[in-house]
């Protein structure tokens, strides 16, 4: 192979190449741990080629296919988002009521289970790498075909399921099949419980708050400060400590509203002092920038539900403005 | 104002402030009161709210996407001395978000649009606008700054700022007086992502400290691009770095303006041409905009947050209210919501804040190419167009310059010629300026064998 060739052949191709020796000399097995990577990085290394004086060539694309081993060689699994969708009950059971979406699902695990040898449909794009325009193209389109043809298997899938529930094939286009198949791997569907179920002393999530209260400074007890701030309100129609002299009295008033609401859901945690007085404290003040970040954040959160893209939050964050810290609990 | 508009105060105001009862009550509550989360150095007092109203003066730089939300803040929390940079006029791309700006105003400056707007719908706030770079302003400008908050879109105009603040710095005896710190609060955003940090210059780890947490900037190199594309944007690099140059296709010396959509019109053209040549699928008009403006893609709310986080930390600092962010903040919503916190570290021989002498090493028979090569490749320093200058018998002398286009040809020749040739001895010390700092960096050459 001419040296321009062996250059700028793209490093999957190296990889591929090299990874068929490999094959040969150790029963077909992907190197597993760090010393096999590394014996296989030498491989590559040993491929560079080499100039008049014994030194070595600059073949960046070498220098890639080396950098990416770690990655390039681990077996291909099923991220556990789209697992968890091929194994929901929806998945499982179509109907005429099922959401495309569901259908899709369904779709494509008959495809990982059949034609994909248990694995989705091909993605369709490489990331940039060194090589010719030529060998680039060729590589890119290799990948292109193969995702269009794995599309197309899904579509037939789709089509069946379609059939079998009395609905027409057209109710789901090419265009929405592809565009999910693109996607596989980064499927999720995230179910936010209702405020009763958290709300109510049989289902709410007793683990996470116990749990989280181990370390008292958590921003666990914000949420179970808030909680108790509003059960102040029912029972006094105000705020705690919104005029001055409110503040020092409040104080009990509000730990009185903290024990009951530990007592009633029975959660054998400490919420520390500082934290009913700094509640008392705050009176209900709203500072503009604490409420800017949380507005900008809500605010994203809408957009991401309305336009379907990218994920939300499930299902409760809480931001502390003092320590600039933040958390996410599923309660 | 303009004519015939109304002023857009709030009802009710009395008296010259336009106070109003209860107007600062949410403040108060963290100025006013004692509490068990507070700085150390805090004290409860009613004159804190003064000396927010009537006192602190804070700098804005930016008036875009960040600048519009970090005024606003500020503007809200009582700040009313406050003055803003920003060099740039406003493009109609920018009214989706930078919201004190209104179809009408497309082509003013930002800063003075900004400041007009804030003071219009705050009573008694008081910005004022600078429609300048950075750069053309001095230390006497920013020395009476209390706090100076950044809302930047560039790597190095942050730097620049950065080695202004610890150019401020006084130190006695190798002491440093604290007053001369004023705290740098920088904010930046990136689509769903963002960061906010605090800088204590001369304390704290600063911009340079920390410069490897900045991705490189994509710059494709050149034989990709004259020869071998693979990608669209491959295509419509070569033709406003190549073909534009050579075809100059509007009139000898017409710069390609990324505004300009018959300029946009014929680089799409000519990059749909060359990747055909190629097979590249993907050139669209959206995607060579993009890369001829180098756009980065900006989301509202993004600003909001991390303009939030800033202005937090801004009335912080002002008031001692609680302990101060310490000392960076990542923000990221593409999944979720997270937020990840903690203490970027100073770097021990940092270039910009560590006043180590910075050495260089390098054979009396390297060429002086190599020594830029190592200003603007290193990590850690990574400078755009170094200007190196040394002292040779008694007399200064510049060794390169790039910038102004007689003396690099003039300098030009100096890069091939060795370091011995150039008469230059083992630990002779050269003086680097660049865009990056505001300073002359010194540096000692060291030889090796």
């Amino acid at each position: 192979m001419e040296k321009k060739d062996h250059s700028h052949t793209p490093w999957i191709i190296v990889v591929a190449r090299y990874l068929e020796k490999w094959y040969n000399e150790n029963n077909s097995q992907l190197p597993k741990n760090y010393k096999e990577k590394e014996a296989f990085r030498q491989l590559l290394r040993e491929g560079i080629l080499k100039n008049e004086n014994g030194g070595l060539e600059d073949e960046e694309n070498f220098e890639e296919a080396i950098k990416n081993v770690n990655t390039a060689l681990n077996p291909t699994k099923i991220s556990s988002g789209t697992q968890d969708i091929f194994n929901a009950e929806q998945c499982e059971n179509i109907t005429s009521q099922s959401s495309s979406f569901w259908v899709m699902a369904h779709g494509v695990r008959d495809f990982v289970q059949n034609e994909g040898n248990g694995n989705l449909p091909v993605r369709g794009s490489i990331p940039d790498m060194i090589a010719d325009s030529d060998k680039f193209i060729k590589l890119q389109n290799v990948y292109r075909d193969k995702a269009m043809r794995d599309a197309a298997v899904v579509s037939k899938h789709v089509e069946m399921l379609l059939q079998s529930v009395g609905k027409t094939p057209e109710s789901i286009s090419e265009q929405e099949i592809k565009l999910f198949c693109k996607n596989a791997a980064f499927l999720r569907v995230v179910r936010c419980r209702s405020l009763a179920d958290e709300y109510s002393v049989d289902t709410f999530n007793k683990d996470e708050i116990t749990s989280c209260m181990d370390s008292p400074d958590s921003e666990m007890v914000l949420y179970l400060m808030l909680r108790s701030v509003d059960r102040f309100y029912q029972q006094h129609s105000r705020y705690p400590g919104v005029y001055n002299y409110q503040v020092e009295e409040d104080i009990n008033k509000l730990k009185l509203c903290v024990n009951s609401l530990l007592q009633e859901y029975s959660l054998n945690v400490n919420v520390k002092d500082d934290y009913i007085h700094e509640f008392c404290r705050y009176g209900a003040a709203e500072p503009h920038t604490v409420a800017a970040f949380l507005g900008g954040s809500a605010a994203q959160e809408a957009i991401k539900i309305i336009t379907h893209q990218f994920v939300p939050f499930n299902n409760t964050f809480l931001y502390n403005a003092m320590s600039q810290t933040s958390a996410t609990f599923q309660l | 104002m303009a004519e015939g508009e109304e002023p857009m105060v709030v009802d009710g105001g009395s008296g010259d402030r336009s106070e109003w009862q209860g107007r600062w009550d949410h403040v108060r509550k963290f100025l006013e009161r004692t509490g068990p989360f507070t700085h150390p150095d805090f004290e409860a007092s009613t004159e804190s709210l003064q000396f927010l109203l009537d006192t602190c003066k804070i700098l804005v730089i930016g008036a875009g996407g960040l600048g519009c939300e970090l005024l606003k803040d500020l503007a809200l929390s009582g700040f009313r001395h406050i003055h803003v940079v920003d060099m740039d006029t406003i493009d109609v791309s920018n009214l989706n978000r930078q919201f004190l700006f209104r179809p009408k105003d497309v082509g003013r400056p930002k800063a003075e649009v900004a400041a007009d707007f804030v003071n219009d719908r705050v009573p008694g706030c008081s910005v004022v606008p600078h429609f300048k770079k950075i750069q053309d302003l001095d230390e006497t400008f920013y020395r009476q700054f209390h706090i100076v908050v950044c809302g930047l879109d560039s790597v190095i105009a942050r730097r620049w700022m950065n080695g202004m603040l610890l150019s401020l710095l006084i130190y006695e005896d190798g002491v440093l007086d604290p007053s001369s710190i004023i705290p740098l609060i920088d904010g930046g955003t990136e689509g769903f992502k963002g960061n906010a940090r605090v800088i204590l210059p001369g304390m704290t780890a600063c911009i340079d400290c920390t410069l490897e947490l900045y991705p490189p900037q994509i710059n494709f190199p050149m034989c990709t691009i004259a020869s071998m594309p693979r990608l669209p944007e491959h295509c419509v690099e070569y033709v406003r770095m190549l073909l534009w140059p050579k075809e100059k296709p509007f009139g000898d010396g017409v710069v390609l303006d990324g505004d300009d959509p018959k300029h946009i019109q014929w680089v799409y053209q000519k990059s749909l041409e060359r990747a055909a040549e190629f097979n590249i699928t993907g050139v669209t008009y959206r995607l060579t905009q993009g890369v001829v403006k180098r756009i980065i893609p900006a989301v509202a709310s993004t600003n909001a947050v991390i303009a939030a986080a800033c202005a937090t930390e801004v009335f912080k600092i002002a008031t001692s209210a609680y302990v101060p962010l310490n000392n960076y903040l990542v923000f990221n919503d593409v999944d979720g919501l997270y937020t990840y916190t903690f203490e970027a570290e100073r770097k021990e021989n940092c270039s910009a804040c560590s006043q180590v002498p910075q050495d260089m090493q390098f054979t009396p028979s390297a060429k002086l190419q190599e020594v830029l090569d190592y200003l603007t490749e290193n990590a850690s320093l990574q400078m755009k167009s170094p200007a190196i200058t040394t002292t040779l018998d008694g007399k200064n002398k510049t060794l390169y310059l790039q910038t102004v286009a007689s003396i690099e040809e003039r300098t030009r020749p100096n890069l091939s010629k060795t370091l011995k040739e150039l008469g230059l001895v083992d630990g002779q010390e050269l003086a680097v300026a660049d865009v990056t700092t505001p300073q002359t960096v010194l540096f000692k050459l060291k030889f090796i064998s």
